[in-house]
């Protein structure tokens, strides 16, 4: 997709990762993603207050014909989840860098970006699959 | 290897469909618009679904019928000229091999399979044909597109383009004629996703005049996602899924008034025949009440959370706006209204066994 946002950072498994004024972050999955699973019919979301590692499940995304994991591209403890796109998992077919998945604030942030890449990167891994 | 393709293959390229392998066809998932509009331009106008990849042959002789009832569940002898009859071809020991629609035309069975078992059930019946003198099979498939469309506008659009008369044609009866100038096309009122509509046959080499005309009255393409959607709100089955392998036979699954046990002897009569009164399990259908779908493989639980089934179809039901499925469970929890649970990344999320089929069209 050419509207990949430029400042986002992304991973392998197509989440994209937004890092914070304050500090913290937020997490979703690209358009590439929804585009690949279809029409989004339910939600899960690990809820706030847990943490979690670089890569461990954050919850389940299915759509009509699949289910994928939401791998967090970012450890750490996770202070917010959207109820909303929990409620209407179609929002992610709306738009996907808007439906925001959860909020994560990092306890290793230099480390988990090591692993991530740049927009113009994620626009040529995604060309690649 | 190498999939097979429909004739209608560079259309569905053309129209920007995702393609899958299924059972050995490459064919359309979906087009660009998505599953669910796809499921819900059926149930509001008309869908139009390739189906080229089901097979068909052509049984003749004067022992075809007598071939066919022994070769399957269902009483042939029981259909006039023009109409189709629902049935069932069952192994020895009681597994489904396939479910079929047989066509009775004056001078021969037009018998019409799953595109996963085209060979393997032509063998098998040429392997029982050796027991009847006069029969010749014939495999049309290769030379036969078959293209359905279903929705409340679908009479009206297949009205449209031939000259046949389609108000005689009821729910299961069919007709040739000549289809979007194509002569002797079949014509028949049946159809996989509990709409009114037709399943249309006509040769490989006319599939994409058929397929246009289509499409110019308005009907929309819709690939097998949306034809799965479909059917499970219907409460139909999918062979492979829910019936099969395993002693998955269509009397323990709902269809024994197609299972005639006093027709006469025919392949799979005795072992489905103790099962009538002392069934060991029973295929039904289910609204998942808790959060979640439920897919294929899942366990089934009472709720003393001991396993007493498997689900063999789920999904989130576009029409009906619920999570749904078919399992096969223990025969004491197929009533409906009992309460069961499915088991969804190792947690229990309650569903309710529910009369089949959950989604009837309204009646015109």
């Amino acid at each position: 997709m050419p509207n990949n946002p430029k400042e986002y950072k992304y991973s392998k498994d197509h989440e994209w990762l937004r890092i914070e004024d304050d500090g913290t972050t937020t997490v979703g999955i690209t358009t590439y993603a929804v585009e690949h699973l279809g029409d989004m019919v339910f939600v899960d979301l690990n809820e706030a207050g847990g943490t979690i590692k670089q890569n461990d499940s954050a919850g389940t995304l299915e759509s009509v014909k699949a289910a994928a994991d939401l791998f967090t591209p970012i450890g750490g403890e996770i202070i917010a989840r959207n109820d909303a796109v929990i409620d209407d998992p179609a929002a992610l077919n709306q738009d996907a860098f808007a439906a925001w998945l959860i909020k994560v604030r990092p306890d290793n942030l230099e480390a988990d970006l090591a692993s991530l890449m740049s927009s113009d990167e994620y626009d040529d891994y995604e060309a690649s699959q | 290897m190498t999939l097979k393709r429909t004739p209608l293959y560079d259309a569905h390229i053309k129209l920007g469909a995702r393609m899958v392998d299924f059972g050995g066809w490459e064919m359309p998932v979906q087009y660009p618009g998505g599953i669910i509009k796809e499921h819900e331009a059926t149930r509001s106008g008309a869908g139009l679904f390739d189906i080229s990849h089901m097979g068909e042959y052509i049984v003749r002789g004067k022992d075809a019928l007598a071939l066919l009832n022994y070769a399957t569940t269902n009483d042939l002898s029981k259909i006039v000229p023009y109409q189709a009859q629902y049935n069932f071809f069952v192994s020895p020991s009681g597994d489904t091999i396939d479910d079929t629609i047989i066509f009775r035309f004056p001078d021969y069975y037009y018998v019409v399979v799953n595109g996963a078992t085209i060979d393997s059930d032509f063998a098998w019946l040429q392997e029982l044909a050796r027991r009847f003198d006069d029969v010749q099979m014939e495999n049309v498939s290769d030379a036969t597109a078959k293209i359905d469309v279903q929705g409340p506008n679908a009479d009206r659009m297949v009205q449209a383009i031939t000259d046949a008369d389609l108000k005689p044609v009821t729910f299961y009866r069919f007709t040739t004629g000549t289809l979007a100038g194509i002569p002797n096309a079949i014509i028949s009122r049946t159809g996989y996703t509990g709409e009114d509509g037709f399943e249309l046959f006509v040769p490989a080499n006319r599939a994409e005049d058929l397929w246009n005309a289509l499409i110019a009255a308005g009907a929309v393409p819709a690939g097998l996602g949306a034809r799965d959607t479909l059917r499970m709100e219907a409460g139909l089955p999918l062979r492979g899924s829910d019936l099969g392998e395993h002693g998955r036979n269509p009397l323990e699954g709902g269809f024994g008034w197609a299972v005639k046990l006093q027709k006469g002897d025919f392949v799979g009569r005795e072992a489905l025949l103790p099962l009538k009164e002392n069934p060991t399990k029973k295929w039904v259908m289910f609204e998942v009440t808790g959060r979640g779908v439920a897919r294929p493989h899942y366990p089934i639980a009472n709720s003393a959370g001991e396993v007493i089934g498997e689900v063999t179809s789920g999904t989130f039901a576009p029409t009906l706006n619920k999570n749904i499925g078919m399992g096969w469970v223990k025969p004491e929890y197929a009533q409906p209204d009992t309460e069961i649970a499915v088991i969804i990344r190792e947690k229990p999320v309650a569903a309710v066994v529910r009369q089949r089929p959950m989604y009837k069209r309204s009646q015109q």
